[in-house]
């Protein structure tokens, strides 16, 4: 009897530094997992490519700003289940041929992102939130919410500044090279897509994203666009 | 200071100060990276993006339609965009993205797909 009285304080107190401690636990292990498995395709720490040999060379986006990228439950559900976002991979250029009539994405080419478990998932998407590169381009409730019609956001996304040309605002419809807008408002941060949109070489040097100049409620209206976008039910 | 001291003083801020070069990319490989999306591997404006564009972009290996156009025309609409020279807006300026001489070898390599040098 003693002993069992004895025992149960050492229990609650072991249970209770167990809880307190996972969260640390969570993030350090997907430091690990980031550090083991990530490194290969993705750059952690560097400030991007300094040539345009080293940007066909990248296999994945970088992860050294992740923190102020991208929103985190959006991580850890795609990190589990991760579909395609980027219709002909990470440099276009390496991953079309010519076809019948335009060039096609030669699908063959074209890596699978690997997909890990839920805990694994969870902690890997706190580890990223912790990489914080570039802040210094970030302004703090720059995106101002409102909403726009998804008639009127394609307007401004398409008929006056051509944007998908190069982007798909659904499955299968808009352009291939740059990544899809339609579960945007899901993965970015708002803030982040008005910083990039002003200056995408400022993030992503040497990237074929142009640089267009925007006027800042253009910029507003294309991202209540892309919130209004990620609502819709594609499948 | 002693001499040898000075001297590697000299030799460390000189390696310091040493500008960083930058090795020019060639106007193929800059119309590789920025240029192909729309207008083409094969240079003859069917790109991978145009399946859903309202206007085909310009077909560099076509001599009659790029002949047409001078070497400031060309140079106006990579850098300030189509609608500098009254074309679509879907060809984008690339001012912010290229140098003055980046969009002079492109001038140049395009030049070398139409085989209608200026």
């Amino acid at each position: 009897m003693l002993f069992k009285a004895r025992l149960k304080p050492i229990a609650v107190v072991a249970v209770f530094a167990a809880t307190l401690l996972s969260p640390i636990v969570s993030a350090d292990s997907g430091d690990k997992i980031l550090e083991s498995r990530c490194v290969e395709c993705h750059d952690l720490k560097g400030s991007g490519p300094a040539s345009l040999a080293e940007l066909w060379a990248l296999k994945g986006p970088s992860l050294a700003y992740a923190g102020n990228k991208y929103k985190q439950p959006w991580l850890e559900q795609w990190l589990a289940a991760p579909t395609r976002i980027r219709p002909a991979g990470m440099f276009y250029g390496n991953h079309i041929k010519p076809g019948a009539d335009e060039d096609v994405v030669n699908k063959d080419s074209l890596i699978k992102h690997l997909a890990l478990s839920a805990s694994e998932a969870k902690a890997v998407s706190a580890a990223l939130m912790k990489h914080k590169a570039k802040s210094e381009l970030i302004t703090a409730g720059a995106y101002k919410p409102g909403t726009i019609s998804l008639r009127m956001g394609e307007l401004v996304f398409d008929k006056f500044r051509g944007c998908l040309g190069c982007h798909q605002i659904e499955p299968g419809y808009g352009g291939v090279s740059g990544p899809e807008v339609y579960t945007l408002g899901n993965r970015l941060q708002e803030d982040y897509i008005i910083s990039f949109i002003q200056d995408p070489q400022a993030w992503s040097p040497l990237t074929f994203m142009p640089n267009r100049p925007l006027k800042d409620k253009d910029l507003q209206k294309l991202v209540h666009y892309f919130r209004a976008l990620a609502k819709e039910k594609f499948e | 200071m002693s001499n040898s001291k000075l001297k590697m003083l000299v030799a460390s801020l000189t390696l310091v100060a040493a500008p960083v070069v930058i090795a020019a990319e060639s106007g193929e490989d800059l119309y590789k990276t920025y240029c192909w999306q729309c207008h083409g591997m094969l240079a003859n404006g069917m790109g991978a993006n145009i399946a859903d564009m309202s206007v085909q972009p310009r077909d560099h290996t076509d001599n009659k339609e790029m002949t047409a156009r001078s070497d400031e025309e060309l140079f106006k609409a990579i850098k300030d965009g189509g609608q500098a020279i009254d074309k679509s807006a879907l060809m984008p300026p690339w001012s912010g993205v290229l140098s003055d001489d980046e969009i002079q070898s492109l001038v140049r390599y395009l030049r070398e797909l139409c085989k209608c040098g200026k």
